[in-house]
């Protein structure tokens, strides 16, 4: 504890209970005016399917509502208090002008069932953001549609399925490196596929002998994340899509780490045939309880007639539209062409920062996950030395002969005053600890971050058990999340009287 | 922790103790150790067929659900049906808990897996880089 720094305030208030606890009979938080209707018997219209038992319902005043959700809400630890580490995760910044943009009255009252003709404004919207994320990411034709990236990969894998189908049949399988997103292999059994683990080499990036040996016509496609999630750019992308494209497979590649490319080099082309955006990660769209997440899938012009439909347009009268007669495409994935209100804020995003400002930010981006992984070397095992690009995975291996685990590394943080960064992925590291601070923050607050961790270090040498039993700063300490996994509790029983 | 010796392994970290025609089934202290608390053990029915390699059933821990991989390939002729209510056990006593018991279909299979003197080689590996 000696040179404790601790930046998220801690509160005044103590625990709060449920709000069923405090509850008392009779206390109500709403007083209505005398009817001026003729009374109708519910139970005439109704019968026996009339409820007259509301079970536990909470009986509280207005102000006690007010209070308990509002202490609730500030025990939330948010990037707009401090940093939030989270590997794999790019808890950026949301740029307050984002949000002004999105206020603006005639985009948050329009209405999706508007005619397309009174819509030209909004469509106008989705037409730059899919130009500007095209020029990006170097493909050819987007869909804005999928709701978040997990959907993006479903989207991807359900269009490498329609266009192995057109070659005459669907395949069997899609690889995945060892490293991969779990997200990955779960889309893959969704959509009907086989999945095939590919191992990573000693520096942490797909095995290209191993890679050509898996390779037959049996595989669909393979689902690749560059940079990868140990934050190492696969520099053999051009011959690993040179395998794939050999035999008829596809190059898919989950975008989840964009942030460390925009504006340097373009996945359209170093040979991806198809790529997801989180538009929450890179372009600064709310990430989180905040969303909600937005995972367009880009495609080289091969995919173009498999996109989802409806496909937006520019009809020959000059006009925006929206197209539905798309025969092979795999259909709707999403009402009203997906999340239209990070559409708005993402372009807000593109264009404030405009080209030169998007390049500085994935080099910033990349500068700060090198600044702790500088910082944090004589501290922390670095698994794998291979250059870093935007995030930098340590692991536990010297403070595990202590007994400290990740874990208990991440939850110490918590009283420093940060949030705990990603543990324990990506898998192939045994005890991670998956940084990514983004361009956001400052050298100060980095500093701070860095401090704090070499700190921890000290402790786990010096006194491990405050380490093994932290958080100490916090309302509740150490959960068992073991008992709650193993007897979980559900629901909330008043006690017997 | 030391491996029996009269156990065989296989690198997905189960064990297997044969018997004649009749073999043993569980996981190692390492696989124990990586996964951490273990909260459910998901076992298949007596009488089902498991094949060598493919998977037999999984362990949830707080952390990740993992597959169970079949040393051999057999019948199931006893599950420990004491892992349903209490899981922990495996973690505890990993080589104690068994999981299954199976009629081998072939008792030469056990000879193709590790020993725990190979076994041991082979995790002190997997944790070196």
């Amino acid at each position: 504890m000696k040179h404790m720094t601790r930046k998220a305030t801690r509160h005044v208030s103590q625990n709060e209970g449920l709000i069923f606890e405090k509850s008392s009979p009779g206390k109500a938080a709403w007083k209505l005016p005398p009817l001026d209707v003729p009374e109708i018997d519910a139970s005439k219209l109704l019968g026996s399917a009339e409820r007259k038992d509301l079970g536990n319902m909470p009986e509280v005043s207005e102000i006690e509502i007010i209070r308990h959700f509002t202490r609730l809400s500030t025990w939330n630890y948010a990037i707009d208090l401090g940093m939030y580490p989270l590997g794999s995760c790019t808890m950026k910044y949301n740029p307050r002008v984002n949000e002004v943009v999105a206020r603006l009255e005639g985009l948050a009252n329009g209405h999706p069932y508007q005619p397309e003709r009174a819509s030209q404004g909004a469509l106008r919207i989705l037409k730059t953001l899919s130009e500007c994320l095209l020029e990006i990411t170097g493909m050819d034709a987007i869909t804005l549609q999928p709701a978040a990236g997990a959907h993006g990969e479903l989207t991807g894998l359900l269009m490498v399925r329609a266009y192995q189908e057109s070659k005459g049949t669907p395949r069997k399988k899609i690889l995945i490196p060892d490293s991969a997103h779990g997200t990955n292999p779960a889309t893959a059994a969704m959509v009907g596929y086989a999945v095939e683990n590919l191992k990573s080499n000693s520096q942490g990036m797909v095995d290209i002998a191993a890679l050509s040996g898996q390779m037959n016509q049996d595989v669909a496609a393979l689902m690749l994340t560059n940079p990868n999630t140990l934050g190492i750019f696969e520099q053999e992308i051009e011959q690993i899509a040179a395998i794939l494209h050999a035999k008829g497979g596809l190059l898919y590649m989950d975008g989840a780490n964009m942030n460390a490319l925009v504006g340097k080099v373009r996945p359209g082309d170093f040979g991806v045939d198809l790529m997801h955006l989180n538009l929450h990660k890179t372009f600064s769209t709310p990430h989180g309880g905040g969303g909600p997440g937005s995972g367009p899938v880009a495609v080289k012009n091969i995919l173009g007639p498999f996109l989802p439909k409806p496909v937006l347009i520019t009809k020959p009268d000059g006009t925006l539209g929206f197209e539905y007669d798309r025969p092979q495409s795999v259909g709707r994935v999403r009402a009203f062409y997906g999340n239209f209100g990070m559409f708005v804020r993402a372009l807000a995003y593109i264009l404030a920062n405009g080209p030169d400002g998007l390049r500085q930010t994935t080099e910033d981006a990349v500068l700060n996950a090198n600044y702790i992984r500088k910082g944090l070397e004589g501290a922390y095992d670095l698994p794998y030395s291979t250059p870093t690009m935007h995030e930098v995975v340590f692991s536990d291996r010297r403070q595990a002969k202590k007994r400290v685990k990740t874990m208990d590394i991440a939850k110490r943080l918590i009283d420093y005053g940060f949030h705990p960064y990603t543990t324990a992925f990506p898998l192939i590291v045994p005890g991670a600890l998956m940084i990514e601070a983004t361009e956001s923050e400052s050298k100060e607050e980095l500093d701070l971050f860095i401090e704090s961790m070499r700190s921890i270090a000290e402790e786990v040498e010096e006194d491990p058990q405050t380490v093994l039993t932290a958080p100490h700063s916090t309302r509740i300490s150490r959960l068992d999340e073991t008992t709650a996994a193993r007897k979980p509790v559900l629901r909330w029983k008043p006690a017997a009287e | 922790m030391s491996y029996p010796t009269d156990f065989k392994y296989t690198k997905e970290h189960e064990w297997i103790k044969g018997d004649g025609k009749v073999a043993t089934i569980g996981i190692t202290h390492y696989a124990q150790d990586s996964l951490g608390d273990i909260v459910f053990v998901e076992l298949p029915k007596t009488g089902t067929q498991i094949t060598k390699g493919k998977t037999f059933g999984s362990v949830e821990s707080v952390k990740a659900v993992s597959d169970l991989y079949a040393p051999a390939s057999g019948v199931v002729t006893d599950v420990n049906a004491e892992l349903a209510n209490s899981p922990e056990k495996v973690n505890k006593d990993p080589h104690g808990s068994w999981m299954i018991k199976i009629n081998l279909q072939d008792p030469n299979e056990l000879n193709s897996l590790l020993s725990a003197a190979d076994y041991e080689k082979f995790i002190n590996e997997e944790t070196a880089h």
